[in-house]
């Protein structure tokens, strides 16, 4: 079963496409990663899933609910951990927990919070205010933000952005903690993180898809072992979709 | 909606800046005030004058306060991210204005018992005066939302922290007769809201119920104004965020 289905979506912004003609597919419980150099439309395509930003035009269904005709339907499927920390600064970690449980109306909210600490190894950190936090543990807290609502469909706008080498192995733990049970959508411009996560990747280039595949489908595609030359290639315009 | 309520008052209260500012600049300037009155020989610095002007300056303070959290959310992509929850327009706008209106009852509220404590007459005209301040409650309060829409962060620190500051203490007739200064000025100052707020104080101070009318409706005309602003501003944000 699909859980996203894009069709032409596209957003020009000015006169220019920021994403054009997206057609995408993506599987329940899959994680794909979105690959492109700064400006390539992976923030753009995101912001359009997750109701943030409306198309120009085309259309995407999240497990069959229109981003268009339906987006409080698609809002109750999906949740978004920002590019930025997304966090209440002056809100100890433990109160932004609940608070996301608050604001979707989670009858169990101190126990999916506890569970969140738990899971993503929040316990040291859970009284401390955000703005208290190191770069790793608020972009922890907010994924565990964006969790809390056990959603089906997770977007990870470029979550180890600005983390040091063990911050982001710790994260990249996380985030292979949710393949099978969360569709998630990850953007990232490192092309390592891609490779050692993402079942399949898609690479972006000026807002058009270029090529789609596992990260050993893409390297053959390009004719390559080495998947930096992959993408180099692949962005380029060198291979088809 | 309750939850995000709760949350932007604790995010306003545990920044001791926002204390520090909202209720020390009003009561120190009474202080002062006093202190010059105490050593001139005319009546410039009366309390029954000084007072409702003190409490309207210190509302300036809760804009500054609420466009800051509003411009921050926004640039901390914390706003994008609730964008995303089931919460609507409503919800947000409530959520940012209701917490912030006790408050601003609360500041004018121990500025008046500073007032009291430095030879403003006891009596129920007391109540009377904070009750008119209403109006210009609401106002300050949209006008913060609104600055908070539409500014980033620092360009609300220099609009509602110096200009805006200014504007309700020099235009409201606070410590001066706006007569004395006449022409472009205190035709400015009739037109704006400050100097009404703060004359329907001071009627009502002085048990004069019939002058309050006008003053109010002039203030309320703003506050609607504002506020209709402020949730146009903040809904074109929720759709292009």
């Amino acid at each position: 079963m699909n859980a996203i289905e894009t069709r032409a979506l596209t957003k020009v912004y000015g006169g220019k496409s920021a994403v054009d003609q997206l057609d995408l597919t993506v599987a329940a419980g899959e994680l794909f990663a979105l690959l492109g150099v700064n400006g390539a439309g992976k923030s753009t395509a995101i912001r359009m899933l997750s109701c943030l930003t409306p198309p120009t035009s085309g259309d995407a269904l999240l497990l069959g609910d229109s981003i268009l005709t339906a987006p409080e339907r698609v809002k109750r499927h999906m949740a978004v951990s920002p590019q930025e920390t997304a966090v209440a600064p002056n809100l100890t970690a433990w109160e932004n927990l609940t608070l996301m449980a608050g604001v979707y109306g989670l009858p169990d909210g101190r126990s999916r919070a506890e569970k969140m600490a738990k899971d993503l190894g929040l316990e040291p950190v859970l009284k401390k205010k955000a703005k208290l936090l190191s770069g790793g543990w608020q972009r922890r807290l907010s994924i565990a933000m964006a969790l809390i609502t056990e959603p089906e469909i997770l977007f990870l706008d470029e979550p180890t952005l600005g983390l040091d080498v063990l911050a982001r192995r710790e994260m990249w733990g996380v985030i292979e903690s949710l393949k099978g049970r969360t569709t998630t959508i990850l953007t990232t411009h490192y092309l390592e993180e891609a490779e050692a996560l993402a079942d399949r990747v898609g690479i972006l280039a000026e807002g058009r898809l270029r090529a789609v595949g596992t990260p050993a489908e893409l390297k053959a595609l390009a004719g390559t072992g080495n998947f930096e030359a992959a993408f180099i290639a692949l962005a380029a315009g060198k291979g088809a979709a | 909606m309750h939850v995000l309520s709760v949350r932007n008052t604790k995010e306003i209260l545990r920044d001791p800046l926002n204390l520090g500012f909202g209720l020390g600049f009003p009561i120190g300037l009474l202080l002062l005030m006093s202190a010059i009155q105490a050593n001139i020989p005319m009546s410039l610095f009366t309390m029954e004058r000084l007072a409702p002007g003190m409490a309207l300056f210190g509302l300036s303070f809760v804009t500054l306060f609420s466009a800051t959290l509003v411009s921050k959310d926004r640039a901390t992509a914390f706003l994008a991210r609730l964008f995303t929850s089931p919460l609507t327009a409503w919800d947000f706008l409530l959520s940012y204005t209701l917490p912030l209106l006790p408050m601003c009852v609360l500041q004018s509220a121990v500025t008046y018992c500073a007032a009291l404590i430095l030879g403003l007459t006891p009596s129920v005209n007391t109540l009377a005066a904070l009750a008119a301040l209403l109006p210009a409650d609401v106002f300050f309060i949209a006008l913060g939302l609104l600055c908070g829409s539409v500014f980033n962060d620092k360009q609300v620190g220099g609009l509602c922290g110096a200009l805006l500051t200014n504007a309700a203490a020099l235009l409201s007739g606070a410590w001066f007769d706006l007569e004395l200064v006449g022409g472009w000025f205190g035709k400015a100052a009739g037109l704006l809201p400050f100097r009404h707020a703060v004359d329907a104080g001071r009627a009502a101070l002085g048990g004069d119920w019939g002058a309050m009318g006008p003053h109010l409706l002039w203030v309320s005309a703003w506050a609607a104004v504002t506020l209709c602003a402020a949730l146009y501003a903040f809904r074109q944000k929720m759709r292009a965020a």
